[in-house]
């Protein structure tokens, strides 16, 4: 057997001091914490921004030498013009109405296709999967179209329903559940066939409570992207007072065109706090949620 | 090849102690297993001992010099886990050159792309491929090279995991319960490769198991563990013969060691069940102790039969296990005796049973454990010479 | 239905009663979810397929059959080649940025302890924002006179930086705005993924002489992230692709079209212009491309690359 100093002689490698050690590990901790924090200020830029200009005064956003702190704080009348020029609380109410409806409609949809998808035989079933698996990868901006023509021909633009229409149905959230479903023991659910449960009962009181995780992993999925979404309301809402948050800020960003920024920054925050200050407070479910989503 | 030492280490885990003032000095070329149950700190010694954990006080020495400031590859160990770690993405072949890769080559010349530009490259990776084949050839896995990890079963990713700790030729082998993954028969067969590649090596090798018939077996020395500390470090027949402490004496031997409370009399020996035994221990009259026997020193008997020489405890067979070679049986004791004791004999025993199925159970004082109150053994002078008991053995399981 | 299979003969009936049952439930369940399939997926792209064919302008009064002439026109509108050269260049810079960044944040944040949550919080938080809004901040702070960047850029002796309005800027910007947006869900992916990656792994690659932080990424770290590498490259290049709302609100396909990508161009034709017929074959080559990608997904994630 080689004595251990042949091995350490070929690289060439001193063996290091506790004080080297301790100082490399130092540089180190240095050297990462100060690519995070770079990146984090990149990160942040636009929020602080934002929120420290919705408290400026005009005077100050225009001035040529500025300064990072508002000198005089004009909070009130920047969040005042924007919430009475716009009628921000109203796209906000709608976000919510309109998240709502989609996302109500999505599950009471998808959780009894995806429990017979994965768990009763019927006929088309195999049909039904591939068209499923087909219908993910297309994207709303596809359809759109023709569904923008089929609305205007039935006068439904302009309306709640226009919006949340082609959303019902999210394959991705039939996907979804029934891999979940998939995993379920049929023992317990011969076991409730046995007790004379109706299948239907069988899906609601029996199944979902215990895909409740994947259920509410789905919903932030859904909340998040509706709340945010441009393309479709852009498309079939001209009337103000249906915008949604995206669409509201697009409307109340020309009406202030150059001019306003402090009210401008004022309604993109209050625009954008409802999912801040969700994600801040259910962190780990959004987190979840984004993972279970992405790793099935 | 060389020693390794550990003074004083001592670990907590975030104010919890896991190990405590360890002092250990394994020789060069010597086979040492720490054995012990789970959570007893075993493994957290071994990876203190590669560097993966560092300890909170105390040194580590390899070849007489400290290590504690040096990385694991520094050190010069090298570890078998108990899941292999062996790299899935990786050959067999690659697996077992990476740490010789890793020390010879520089770091351009084991990137991607960059290193095709380097002669001394070919030159160096030739010899690491001699060597390799060199090992595979010796663990009989050569025509395994070209294969993927899990494309190999349990034993065959073992000998991979041995080969690549192998090729560096360390100063030492660590081995944290490389045997558990295997099922049983592979493992007894393996035990065997292990000890008769130890031999051949003449390498330090520092193996940690919870199985004490694996710690019997292999071993020079064996360091039995509890809560963080050694319990008794010995050969292993001196851990089976003389159990320093209780626990070392119900952790050793299979069936487990007999343990019935007994007194220490009036004249200060052994007082059992109102008889008194021929022991002499020098503790206080009246305090508590716990006498061991192993039921492979128990001698089952017709009821009511006597030897000299030896003490007699009767009792009813409740159960007899029969294993084809040796009876393992359970009698509870009667009269005034009280418990359960374990005894190995291979005669069958429905031929010394009576009616009511009592027998009696003879054994020589001489083979018996004395524990005090606290667990440590009883050190005695006055004990007769060994009588004619049956041989105690190990049994292989 | 094991219980069915060794019931007596006599009892045949029950089994066949319970197929039925469960094939009535099975349809019932699903038919909802076929209905607005059929309705808001099939139907739509048999119309689609149809009006790519047609010249049909909303609100005309008669459209004629074209067959490809639609396809043959776009493959020639420069209009359509600058928008699909615009889409491909942004997606060129948003994917290596926001999956290179993404891994490298997460490849530092995975062995953080007391510090992994803020992080975490942080990073992801521009991925819950509504972009329309952030759009329009970043509008600001990108602007010439007002905005902080240029702010500092003249203190430090650089001229101003038109970002938006300077054609040969605005793309690498809005990509930018792009990685701002994506690098917090990747990085939660590669977290996941290296979470995925046993500890022993490492241990022993250190044992084995893996050094630093170069050696243990190349040896261990990379090789094991594959599937997740693949599967981040796939969904990041599809969600750059269908890039449209920070367009639509900081610079409408300006300055002169030079950010004017495939989902801008094809909202104009259909939404401003009302030639239904070519947008219809726009969105249709669309629709090919985002196939395409997502095809690669399935065929990644089906694969399930195991070592």
């Amino acid at each position: 057997m080689a004595t251990p100093t042949a091995l350490h002689t070929q690289t060439g490698a001193r063996p290091i001091t506790p004080l080297a050690a301790l100082l490399r590990r130092a540089l180190s901790l240095l050297v990462v914490h100060a690519i995070l924090i770079t990146g984090a200020v990149f990160i942040l830029l636009p929020f602080v921004w934002m929120l420290i200009t919705s408290i400026k005064s005009p005077s100050e956003i225009f001035a040529v030498d500025f300064s990072l702190w508002p000198k005089r704080f004009s909070g009130g009348e920047n969040y005042g013009r924007a919430l009475t020029t716009a009628p921000l609380l109203r796209f906000a109410f709608n976000g919510v109405i309109v998240c709502a409806g989609i996302l109500l409609v999505q599950v009471l949809v998808a959780v009894p296709c995806a429990y017979a998808l994965a768990k009763l035989r019927f006929p088309g079933r195999a049909t039904l999967l591939a068209l499923v698996l087909l219908a993910l990868c297309i994207p709303i901006q596809v359809p759109a179209l023709p569904l923008y023509m089929g609305l205007a021909e039935l006068g439904l633009l302009n309306t709640y329903f226009a919006i949340m229409m082609p959303f019902f149905l999210s394959v991705f959230a039939i996907f979804l559940f029934r891999q979940f479903f998939k995993s379920y023991p049929d023992e317990i659910i011969h076991a409730a066939r046995l007790d004379g449960m109706s299948e239907f009962e069988i899906v609601w009181r029996i199944v979902v409570p215990s895909a409740w995780p994947a259920i509410a992993a789905f919903s932030v999925f859904s909340i998040v992207a509706h709340w945010n979404d441009l393309y479709w309301p852009l498309i079939v809402i001209s009337d103000t007072s249906l915008a949604t948050p995206p669409l509201g800020m697009m409307f109340f960003a020309d009406a202030e065109t150059g001019s306003n920024y402090g009210a401008l920054t004022a309604a993109a925050t209050v625009l954008t706090a409802p999912l801040v200050i969700a994600f801040l407070i259910a962190r780990r479910r959004f987190i979840e949620g984004i993972t279970m989503t992405g790793i099935k | 090849m060389a020693s390794v030492a550990l003074r004083s280490v001592s670990k907590s885990f975030s104010g919890t102690p896991v190990l405590s003032g360890i002092d250990l000095d394994v020789a060069d070329g010597e086979f040492l297993t720490l054995v012990g149950a789970s959570g007893c700190g075993k493994s957290t010694l071994i990876r203190i001992i590669a560097g993966l954990e560092p300890q909170t006080s105390g040194s580590v020495e390899i070849g007489g010099a400290s290590v504690d400031h040096l990385r694991p590859h520094e050190r010069h160990v090298a570890m078998v886990f108990q899941s292999y770690a062996l790299y899935p993405h990786m050959r067999v072949f690659a697996n077992m050159a990476l740490p010789l890769v890793m020390s010879r080559l520089r770091l351009f010349e084991r990137l991607p792309v960059l290193r095709l530009l380097s002669m001394r490259r070919r030159r160096i990776m030739a010899d690491i491929s001699r060597e390799v084949h060199s090992i595979a050839r010796q663990l009989q896995i050569e025509a395994l090279l070209d294969r993927r990890p899990s494309q190999l079963s349990g034993g065959q990713r073992q000998r991979v995991a041995l080969g690549r700790a192998m090729v560096r030729q360390p100063a030492a082998f660590l081995m944290d319960e490389p045997l558990s993954n295997l099922d049983a028969k592979l493992r007894v067969h393996m035990r065997t490769e292990l000890a008769e590649l130890h031999a051949r090596l003449g390498a330090t090798f520092i193996y940690v198991t919870h199985d004490q018939v694996e710690a019997m077996t292999m071993s020079d020395r064996v360091a039995m563990m509890d809560n963080g500390t050694i319990l008794q470090l010995g050969r292993p027949q001196d851990l089976y013969a003389r159990p320093a402490n209780l626990r070392v004496a119900q952790f050793i031997g299979t069936p487990a060691i007999n343990l019935v409370p007994a007194r220490t009399s009036a004249s200060s020996s052994v007082e059992l069940f109102g008889a008194e035994l021929p022991i002499h221990v020098s503790r206080p009259i009246g305090s508590q102790l716990t006498l061991g026997i192993r039921p492979e020193a128990v001698t089952p008997a017709p009821f009511g039969a006597m030897r000299s020489g030896l003490h007699a405890l009767h009792g009813r067979l409740r159960r007899s296990e029969n294993l084809g070679a040796e009876h393992i049986l359970h009698v509870d004791l009667i009269g005034p005796a009280s418990g359960t004791i374990t005894c190995s004999t291979s005669g069958d025993p429905e031929s010394l049973v009576d009616a009511a199925r009592n027998l009696t159970l003879l054994f020589a004082p001489a083979a018996c454990h004395v524990f005090d109150a606290d667990g440590t053994r009883v050190v005695d002078a006055d004990v007769n010479a060994v009588s004619a008991a049956p041989q105690p053995y190990v049994r292989a399981v | 239905m094991a219980v069915a299979a060794t019931l007596p003969h006599a009892l045949a009936p029950a089994r066949n009663r319970q197929r039925l049952i469960e094939s009535l439930s099975g349809s019932a369940f699903a038919f909802p979810a076929f209905l607005l399939l059929v309705l808001t997926n099939l139907v739509p792209l048999v119309v689609l397929l149809y009006l790519s064919f047609t010249d049909f302008e909303l609100g005309a009064l008669d459209s004629h059959f074209l067959g490809l002439d639609n396809f043959r026109k776009a493959l020639v509108d420069p209009v359509f080649r600058r928008s699909l050269a615009n889409t491909f260049v942004y997606v060129a810079i948003v994917l290596p940025g926001s999956v290179g960044l993404g891994l490298l944040i997460a490849v530092l944040l995975h062995r953080r302890k007391r510090t992994r949550s803020f992080y975490e919080v942080v990073y992801f938080l521009p991925v819950t924002s509504t972009l329309i809004a952030m759009a329009t901040v970043w509008q600001f702070i990108l602007h010439p006179r007002l905005g902080p960047v240029n702010g500092v850029l003249r203190a430090m002796g650089f001229g101003e930086t038109p970002f938006l309005s300077e054609p040969a800027y605005v793309l690498p910007t809005l990509a930018a705005i792009g990685i701002w947006q994506l690098v917090g869900f990747n990085m939660v992916l590669f977290l996941a993924g290296l979470s995925a990656i046993p500890r022993d792994l490492y241990e022993a690659a250190e044992i084995d002489g893996c050094r630093s932080g170069i050696d243990r990424f190349l040896t261990i770290t990379w090789p094991l992230l594959g599937p997740t590498t693949m599967f981040v490259i796939v969904t990041t290049s599809i969600t750059a692709f269908k890039v449209f709302d920070t367009v639509a609100v900081m610079t409408r396909g300006g300055p002169m079209g030079s950010s004017e990508v495939l989902l801008y161009a094809i909202y104009l034709e259909g939404y401003q212009y009302f030639h239904m017929g070519y947008a219809a074959a726009l969105t249709l080559i669309f629709l090919a491309f985002v196939l395409v990608f997502s095809v690669a997904q399935t065929l990644v994630l089906e694969r399930r690359v195991h070592y």
